[in-house]
This record gives structure tokens, C-alpha cells and sequence, in this order.
């Protein structure tokens, strides 16, 4: 069981439509998108995606000529108390892992926060040993 | 390889005796037929008796653009018009069109200067070469389907278009040489990298002949590292005849036979005739053509002239690639900037793609210049960090290079727009 999950990194131009554009491949395959982020310059912008099979929707948005990116993240399970994302933040500090970007999905009661870092091995043996829950990617 | 020797290997002197020649008799004749040609010659002077060498030609009066533009369509024409086998019509996207007749002979002519450059190149009987440049009005489908037929190879009149078929066509014909726009090829290579041909490897496509546009050293490497076909740098243009002239195998400039055109290079301001070496613009005589003279016209094409002997044996005059038309030099902030320059500089960055656009607006007093870039699959990263590093690379570049500060835009691969006759890749939204 491998906690580190593909994320699709989508270069998006800056126009109208382009994201529909996107999320339109998605919709025909049947690819549910489980949570995201939009990292923008003014003419560009990088989609950040969890999806529920992230092979497929990489293979699909290939197929249309669509500039598409795997990258490794880490899904951290946030309990809902105060503190709880210092420990997160803090067992990868002392660790001199450096965090790249990070965004957050909650759903009920649960909040995840997914994060890319410059060692996604290290920050899951890491933050494991904080006792801190990790997302498996059979999860997603 | 030569089509005919006797006359591409001839001693120079032999060839200024025979420039010199062809110069009088033709000064001679319009000056005695051509209304036009006399007034002109009158006004500055000059009597064909003046003209006593070839090196007189300096003598003579310009020719300009506008000289046919008013007088279209047949004005010009010293010929009777039962003599003219054939008109093309340029473009003309200022103003009025330009029309250019021929005769059989100046059909002849064309062919031959074609024949001479595809067998310098290595094209034969052997060779099946698809000509892309559009055939009917414009001069290039046309010329190079005669001059292909004249050293015998099998000509695929595929015109543009349609790129598919064309890639389909390629490899199932077994083609061997290609005849289009840099431009057009650029995008042909896209096509067939969608439809999972590699050019390299699923084609026999051997030679390439890219011209009627200008394009860079840097364009020529990579779309011959890319597919590892030979490319020549084609030239000519319809007032001409049409394309003509090309770079033998040894690929150090484009040789202009001797017999056919006359070349000069001038500083396009002093108009002062140039040395070997110097870049200005050019100035071109057609020593042979019947239907209507160009005599000393300014081509507005930018390039210098190599009188360096050439290893292949031909003893022609040759002229650099051209680096762009006087027309299209664009003016920033008082700063002169061809697109080619920008091609170049580009086209030496590996995480650019092969397209680009430029845009040239005015706020206030001030010009900005904005290019907009479609950068490789593989230099996309998730990290925003290295784009913003990769975009401030490809301005600093730039600005290195031109000496003015540019605006880069990043674009996804395929979201600039593709060209199948010539690229129109400068936009000048300037309203001054």
C-alpha cells in the first residue's frame, strides 16, 4: 500500500474555455476529480488534480494534444483540532524537507492536505513516525 | 553534380564578358523600345553608350516595387501581348497586386535555373519530389513542378494543404524530396508526429527545399535534427520568375547563375554599392527575361553577397540567406528589429517549440513588443517557480539579443496559429 499518489500537473493557457476544455476530457471518460488547485501567471496557469484513476485521465488528456504531467504527492489526514497542521509542517521542517506547495480538501469531517515536496519518500517515512495518518492511493 | 557545366564552372572573366553583353543588349533594346526604361535612364542621364562593363551597371537607375504596382497590369510589358505564355499574380498585400508575364523563353529560364539548383542539390531521375508550394496564381507550385520534370524527377503536384493526405501520400509514393514553405514543413512535422509517423524512419524523405520566406540557421538545425533530412534554402521571387535559386551540397549560400541574374548589395539608405560581405539590401538585374525588364530593382530582401570560391566547383556569385525584407523590419522604441532575429534566438532555446507569434502594440508614445511562445511537452513543469525562471530566460535572451526589452508569453504546444503558404507571425497593432 503506497502513500504516495499520482497527481495529474495540467498546463492550462490563460483564455476562456481552456478549463472546460479540460475538465470536458475528464467528464467523457467518466473520471471523477476528487480535489484540485490553479496555480496562474498572466498567460498560463497549472492545474493541480487528484482524480480517481489518474493513468487514464493521463492518457486521455494526452490523446488530445493536452500538455499533462504525473507528480508525487502526499495526502495528510488533518484531525479537526487545533495544532493539527503544525505537527504536519513541523515533522517535514525538522527534516529540512522543503514543502513546493500544498492545498487542502475537506468533506464531511475529514480534511486532507495534499502536499508536493522535494522528497515525497523521506516525508512519508517522516511524518509515519509522527503517528500522523497518510491518504493511501487505494483510497482516492 | 551539374546540369550544365560549360556555363556553371565558366572562368569569371569569361562570365563578366557574357554579364556585360547580355547587359548592353539589353539596356540597348529597351531603351529604344520601352517608354517606361527610357524616361527613367533620361532622368538620371544615362545612354546605353555609357555602359562600357559590367561594373557600369552602377550607372544605371533603380527599379522599385511601385514602378509595377502603376504600371499594372501590362505597361510594363515589352513584349507583344500574343508573346506571353503565362502571367502569375503576387499577393500584393499593400496596395495593388503586382501581375508578371512570360514568354516561352522566360519559362525556359526559370526551368533551367531550377534544373541547375535541384541537380546541385542531389535531385534526379532517381528522386520523387512533392512540390507543397501552392500551384495557380503564386509563382512557387508551378516553378518547381517544371524545374522538377526538367532533371527528370517524378513530381507530386500535392500543393498545400490537406496534411494529412500529404503525409500519407509521402510515404506511400516513396518521396524523396520536398518542396514548401519552412513554415509549412514545420507543421507538416506536427502532423505526422500525431498520426505516429516519424519522418526518419516511415518516409524516404531525403532532401527539403524551404524558401519563400525568411527563416533561420537555427530553424534549419532543428527541423534537420528533428528528421534527419538535408534541408536548402531556396530563393526567388515571382517579379523574378519565381523560386530559382538555391544552396548546393556544400551549403554555404545560395548560388545565382551568373548568366541569368545580376546581383548587387546596397546600403539601403546611401544607396552605395556594397562589397562582399557587407549585409544591405539587395539589387537584382534578370539578364535574359523578355516579357518585362528588372533592371537594377530593389528586391527589398536583406542578405549580403559571398565571392569566396565555392568547393562545389560553380564559379556563380552566391548570396547568404536572407535575413529578412527591408519591408518587414519593424521599428521598437526606435530600435531596428527584424523578426528573423527573434526566430534565431528563440530557435537556440531547447524547451522552445517551433511556433511563435509576435505583436507589436503602442501605449501612450511608447512600443511594446509581445511573443508569445509555444514551449515542448517536456519543458513543462509542475513547478511554477521554474516556468516564471523559464519565461524570464527566454526574455533575457531576447533583450540580449535585440536590445530591447520583450514581453514572453508561455503557450501550450498547438494553441499558436499554423500557416500552409507563408507565415504571418508579426502583428503590428501600432496606430501611428
Amino acid at each position: 500500500m503506497s502513500n504516495i499518489i499520482k497527481q495529474l500537473s495540467i498546463f492550462v493557457n490563460n483564455e476562456p474555455g481552456r478549463l472546460a476544455h479540460i475538465s470536458s476530457v475528464l467528464k467523457e471518460c467518466g473520471i471523477n476529480m476528487r480535489a484540485f488547485n490553479l496555480a496562474e501567471s498572466t498567460e498560463f496557469g497549472i492545474l493541480r488534480a487528484i482524480v480517481d484513476d489518474p493513468d487514464m485521465a493521463y492518457d486521455a488528456l494526452k490523446n488530445k494534444g493536452i500538455v499533462v504531467k504525473k507528480t508525487d504527492v502526499i495526502g495528510v489526514y488533518l484531525v479537526d483540532t487545533p495544532g493539527a497542521l503544525f505537527d504536519a509542517a513541523d515533522a517535514l521542517g525538522k527534516a529540512s524537507i522543503n514543502i513546493e506547495y500544498g492545498y487542502a480538501y475537506s468533506y464531511k469531517d475529514k480534511a486532507i492536505f495534499f502536499i508536493r515536496v522535494d522528497d515525497p519518500e523521506k516525508a512519508v517515512e517522516v511524518i509515519g513516525k509522527e503517528g500522523i495518518r497518510l491518504v493511501s492511493e487505494s483510497e482516492i | 553534380m551539374f546540369w550544365n557545366p560549360k556555363i556553371e564552372c565558366m572562368p569569371q572573366e569569361e562570365l563578366k564578358k557574357l554579364q556585360y553583353e547580355e547587359l548592353k543588349t539589353l539596356i540597348t533594346k529597351l531603351y529604344e523600345s520601352n517608354q517606361f526604361y527610357r524616361e527613367r535612364m533620361d532622368s538620371k542621364g544615362v545612354k546605353p553608350e555609357d555602359i562600357k562593363c559590367i561594373e557600369d551597371i552602377s550607372k544605371l537607375p533603380f527599379m522599385f516595387k511601385q514602378d509595377l504596382r502603376d504600371n499594372y497590369p501590362t505597361k510594363m510589358f515589352t513584349v507583344p501581348n500574343n508573346q506571353i505564355v503565362r502571367y502569375h499574380v503576387s499577393s500584393g498585400t499593400t496596395g495593388k497586386p503586382t501581375l508578371v508575364g512570360y514568354t516561352e523563353n522566360d519559362i525556359g529560364y526559370w526551368t533551367e535555373a531550377l534544373a541547375r539548383s535541384l541537380t546541385s542539390a542531389g535531385v534526379g531521375p532517381e528522386d520523387v519530389l512533392q512540390v507543397c508550394y501552392g500551384y495557380g496564381l503564386f509563382t512557387g507550385g508551378l516553378g518547381l513542378h517544371y524545374g522538377g520534370e526538367k532533371v527528370g524527377a517524378t513530381v507530386l503536384p500535392a500543393s498545400t494543404g490537406n496534411s494529412e493526405r500529404q503525409i500519407e501520400l509521402m510515404i506511400d509514393l516513396d518521396v524523396t524530396a520536398i518542396a514548401c514553405t519552412p513554415s509549412y514543413f514545420i507543421h507538416l512535422m506536427d502532423v505526422a508526429k500525431k498520426m505516429g509517423v516519424d519522418i526518419r524512419k516511415d518516409t524516404k524523405l531525403r532532401v527539403a527545399f524551404l524558401g519563400a520566406e525568411p527563416w533561420s540557421e537555427s530553424m534549419k538545425k532543428k527541423i534537420e535534427d528533428e528528421t534527419g533530412i538535408e534541408t536548402f534554402d531556396i530563393y526567388g521571387t515571382s517579379e523574378q520568375a519565381g523560386p530559382m535559386f538555391t544552396e548546393c551540397e556544400c551549403h554555404n549560400g545560395i548560388h545565382i547563375p551568373s548568366d541569368i541574374m545580376y546581383v548587387e548589395v546596397i546600403d539601403p539608405d546611401t544607396e552605395e554599392v556594397l562589397g562582399p560581405g557587407q549585409k544591405g539590401e539587395l539589387v537584382v538585374t534578370m539578364l535574359k527575361k523578355e516579357a518585362f525588364p528588372l533592371v537594377r530593382y530593389r528586391i527589398k530582401d536583406m542578405t549580403e553577397i559571398i565571392t569566396e570560391p565555392c568547393p562545389c566547383g560553380r564559379t556563380s556569385p552566391r548570396i547568404a540567406r536572407i535575413t529578412g525584407r527591408a519591408d518587414d523590419m519593424l521599428i521598437i522604441r526606435g530600435i531596428n528589429v527584424f523578426p528573423s532575429q527573434i526566430e534565431y534566438t528563440l530557435m537556440q532555446i531547447p524547451q522552445v517549440g517551433d511556433q511563435y507569434m509576435i505583436y507589436v502594440t503602442r501605449d501612450g508614445a511608447l512600443d511594446n513588443m509581445k511573443i508569445q511562445v509555444e514551449i515542448k511537452p517536456e519543458a513543462f513543469s509542475d513547478n511554477m517557480d521554474e516556468m516564471l525562471k523559464l519565461r524570464h530566460h527566454i526574455e533575457s535572451a531576447l533583450k540580449k539579443y535585440l536590445n530591447i526589452a520583450v514581453t514572453v508569453e508561455l503557450k501550450a504546444p498547438g494553441e499558436l496559429p499554423r500557416f500552409e503558404g507563408k507565415a504571418k507571425r508579426v502583428i503590428d497593432n501600432r496606430v501611428i
